[in-house]
């Protein structure tokens, strides 16, 4: 790693914040997905759903944090893309910087970009009735999770943006991570699936983040969820961080 | 602005001996040598996919060749990559600039990248010398094919790299704008910079270049002077032609240019052999 990895990263992270703030559009559209959902679940279909919890908006949180995110995640691989494909890429790598810190400038950009989407989210779902009682460390144990779990899905991202041939193929990969909430315990408990679905949905990584997220706010004491949801998400990172550097690798000296 | 920031070593800036290289099954490179001299313009000449690119992008060390060795301001560019890094600039065959910063933006973002200090008052230079200072603060997405160049390049200057690399450097552009990047490239020379640009364009060559090769089937096949390449083809015999405006000269004296383009039509009417 080069001396100036730090101070590249830096100045990188700086020139792709600037594509978001001069494009907030990639944020509204992260967030808008994830409301357009709550708003469904919550006054149209949530009535006639018994999720054994008082407010069914509180039972929706944590799917919908994790939905956002996914939803998010593709625009990292789309603006991966478009760098390699403007060749502005190869001008970064012939210049005398810390070549890993032209990805990693864009991994810290998506967890930023999804950070601001996520408290957009969290806005509109205390307008509409969201309320917790927990206290400061219960949420930060939330958002140290939601940032492993965007670091795990970007390093997947950064793959599918280096290996794209398209840039809609950069984004295309997002949507069956999309689906995952939805044969969870994200809608609806787990035990109303019939066997093999619920056998799947017990056994994916977003059940075990979900309880534990929403364990963790309603302040009820958390269980193995909880390591079981750290161990999806690490190993996640690990592989998706090998694999996309196997691509970065590929991709430069070809 | 003759000082570069990299150490000189002596011998030619850049040294190619037996570079060979392959895609899969497809042969691009078969054994390409050439030497270029310290403060020379050199011209890689050919026909599109002849590899020209594969040459720039092995000197700059974005791939790597199969066999043969080459070197850039003495360093050797698989072994001492990051010393090749420092002593180069690379401008791509597509403007390699970034759309939604401005142009200000753009130069400042590489004087970082590159270390410097007081990277505003280096863009700020480099924008009055490439006159773009009235668009200094506009997005380079509103700038024209020939502004986006002029930044490309201005972008491949900062900090005084010793050899810079102009793939296709005019491809694309209209031609007040070829005219635009010729000048810039006459510049670079003039300060002291080592510049091999790729072409596809003959005129573009005999323009700018002080020796010109020519990479055809692989290899290069000939390379030397202007003059000395001239001398390959039986004398030329003197005819006398009617200067005639080209279509390129009604163009540029109609939509205004200033007389830039003498040079560019002139001479070619002298050429028995055209």
């Amino acid at each position: 790693m080069s001396r100036h990895f730090f101070g590249d990263t830096a100045v990188l992270l700086g020139r792709s914040l600037r594509h978001i703030t001069r494009s907030p559009d990639t944020i509204i559209t992260t967030a808008l997905m994830p409301i357009a959902l709550l708003l469904l679940f919550v006054y149209v279909l949530g009535g006639a759903i018994n999720s054994g919890s008082h407010s069914y908006v509180s039972y929706l949180m944590p799917g919908i944090l994790l939905i956002t995110i996914a939803s998010g995640i593709s625009y990292v691989g789309f603006r991966l893309f478009l760098d390699m494909q403007s060749g502005i890429f190869e001008r970064f790598h012939s210049m005398p910087i810390a070549r890993s810190s032209v990805l990693w400038a864009h991994v810290l950009t998506s967890l930023v970009a999804n950070l601001i989407a996520l408290v957009v989210v969290v806005l509109v779902a205390l307008l509409m009735g969201f309320r917790s009682g927990a206290g400061v460390l219960a949420w930060l144990a939330v958002a140290g999770i939601l940032i492993l779990f965007t670091l795990a899905l970007t390093w997947i991202a950064v793959i599918a943006g280096l290996s794209a041939k398209s840039a809609d193929g950069a984004g295309a990969f997002a949507y069956p991570i999309l689906f995952l909430p939805f044969i969870s315990s994200a809608f609806v408990p787990t035990r109303t699936m019939p066997g093999p679905v619920r056998a799947f949905a017990d056994n994916q990584p977003v059940t075990s983040i979900v309880n534990t997220i929403r364990d963790l706010y309603t302040q009820r004491p958390v269980g193995p969820d909880i390591w079981t949801a750290l161990a999806w998400c690490v190993g996640i990172l690990i592989l998706a961080y090998i694999f996309a550097m196997v691509a970065y690798r590929r991709r430069r000296i070809a | 602005m003759t000082a570069t920031t990299t150490a000189r070593v002596q011998g030619p800036a850049i040294h190619v001996h037996g570079l060979e290289k392959s895609y899969k099954k497809l042969e691009v490179l078969r054994g390409v040598d050439f030497d270029v001299a310290r403060g020379s313009i050199f011209a890689l000449l050919g026909a599109n996919g002849a590899g020209k690119t594969t040459v720039v992008n092995i000197l700059s060390t974005l791939l790597r060749a199969d066999a043969g060795t080459a070197s850039v301001n003495g360093f050797d560019v698989v072994t001492q990559g990051a010393d090749v890094r420092e002593s180069i600039s690379l401008t791509g065959q597509f403007a390699a600039v970034d759309l939604i910063l401005s142009g200000r933006e753009n130069l400042v973002l590489v004087a970082r990248l590159r270390h410097l200090e007081d990277p505003g008052t280096i863009a700020d230079d480099l924008l009055d010398r490439f006159s773009l200072t009235d668009a200094a603060t506009r997005r380079v997405s509103t700038y024209s094919g020939g502004m986006r160049r002029r930044l490309d390049i201005a972008m491949s200057l900062i900090g005084n790299p010793a050899v810079i690399f102009l793939d296709e450097p005019t491809a694309g552009l209209d031609p007040q704008g070829r005219l635009e990047v010729w000048q810039a490239v006459r510049d670079l020379a003039g300060h002291g910079t080592t510049v091999l640009l790729t072409t596809q364009y003959l005129d573009e060559a005999e323009q700018l270049a002080d020796r010109i090769a020519i990479l055809h089937d692989h290899r290069i096949i000939v390379s030397g002077t202007l003059t000395e390449l001239k001398q390959l083809i039986p004398p030329a015999k003197v005819e006398y032609v009617e200067k005639q405006p080209t279509l390129e000269d009604v163009f540029l004296a109609i939509v205004g240019d200033h007389g830039k383009h003498g040079d560019a039509g002139n001479d070619r009417s002298v050429d028995a052999d055209q």
